[in-house]
């Protein structure tokens, strides 16, 4: 019961943080509800029990690939983008009552020809970071130092495309 | 939903709703006598020259670029730390130690590339 208001919740202002991304004039508010929605996606993680991915996400997204994307707005030079366009509203509402009559009538077809897929369950702790961890440093630890040489080719990679001197 | 998460859900809770009365109660109680003196951007006391959206050095792009990789090293680190008791009581402590000692030294090499290369230097 928790577990599905908190998704109702979260699934809400995810999307509703989404569109502001989407609809927001200057890129940096546009970045900010990007850091809304990617928080909300964590939380969904948990109500999933997937709590390692879901810490994942909080580390990863919203705090350094946010620090990229917000970087790379500082690199393009927004003083002279274009003059955006008005939104129609019209339009705007015509799309969402038309995405929301799509998914009934896909739900509905999906349904009577069974193709829905059946509700998994999942062990409590199958997301936990001590399970990650159980196989990932036993079975899977070449993989792991394989991880370790991708990331050192990142870092090698970034290197050089960043201190390249274009004559 | 793992029930340990609940305090974590209030934290936020509190933390946002702490934030959001804030910044309310400050706009709203507040009085707000604006001037153009007061609107405009902090230059250190200059008056502001130009706009502030220029386009940046990529020298700190690069930094952010090291920043995730480092990042990303931390979050593989994340679940070995915490299980590191359940492996010494299983009597694999020593094995998962070297191999995460090696995976440190393989970034290892690459934090010393970026210093020897200069990369964290700003000139």
């Amino acid at each position: 019961m928790l577990a599905e208001s908190l998704f109702i919740l979260l699934g809400t202002v995810s999307v509703v943080a989404a569109l502001g991304m989407l609809i927001a004039r200057n890129p940096v508010t546009s970045a900010l509800w990007l850091i809304l929605t990617l928080f909300c996606v964590a939380g969904l993680y948990l109500t999933l029990s997937a709590e390692f991915i879901a810490v994942v996400q909080v580390l990863v997204y919203a705090g350094a690939i946010m620090v990229l994307f917000l970087f790379v707005i500082m690199l393009l030079n927004l003083g002279a983008l274009p003059q955006l366009e008005k939104m129609d509203w019209k339009k705007a509402l015509g799309f969402v009552l038309c995405v929301i009559v799509l998914s009934q009538l896909v739900f509905i077809v999906a349904t009577s020809l069974q193709l829905m897929p059946a509700t998994a369950t999942v062990a409590e702790d199958a997301g936990a970071a001590t399970t990650i961890a159980k196989t990932l440093f036993t079975r899977h630890m070449l993989d792991f130092e394989m991880i370790g040489v991708l990331l050192l080719v990142a870092t090698v990679g970034a290197l050089m495309l960043a201190k390249r001197k274009f004559a | 939903m793992p029930a340990d998460f609940v305090p974590l859900l209030l934290m936020l809770a509190l933390a946002a709703g702490l934030a959001l009365t804030l910044l309310l109660a400050a706009r709203y109680l507040g009085p707000r006598r604006a001037n153009p003196i007061k609107e405009g951007a902090y230059e250190s006391g200059m008056d502001p020259i130009g706009t502030a959206r220029q386009r940046y050095s990529v020298k700190f792009y690069l930094v952010a670029m090291i920043f995730i990789i480092f990042d990303v090293e931390v979050v593989f680190l994340y679940p070995w730390a915490v299980s590191f008791q359940e492996f010494l009581a299983a009597g694999e402590g020593i094995g998962v130690l070297a191999v995460v000692s090696i995976f440190i030294l393989v970034l290892g090499v690459g934090l010393l590339y970026d210093i020897r290369k200069g990369g964290l230097e700003f000139d």
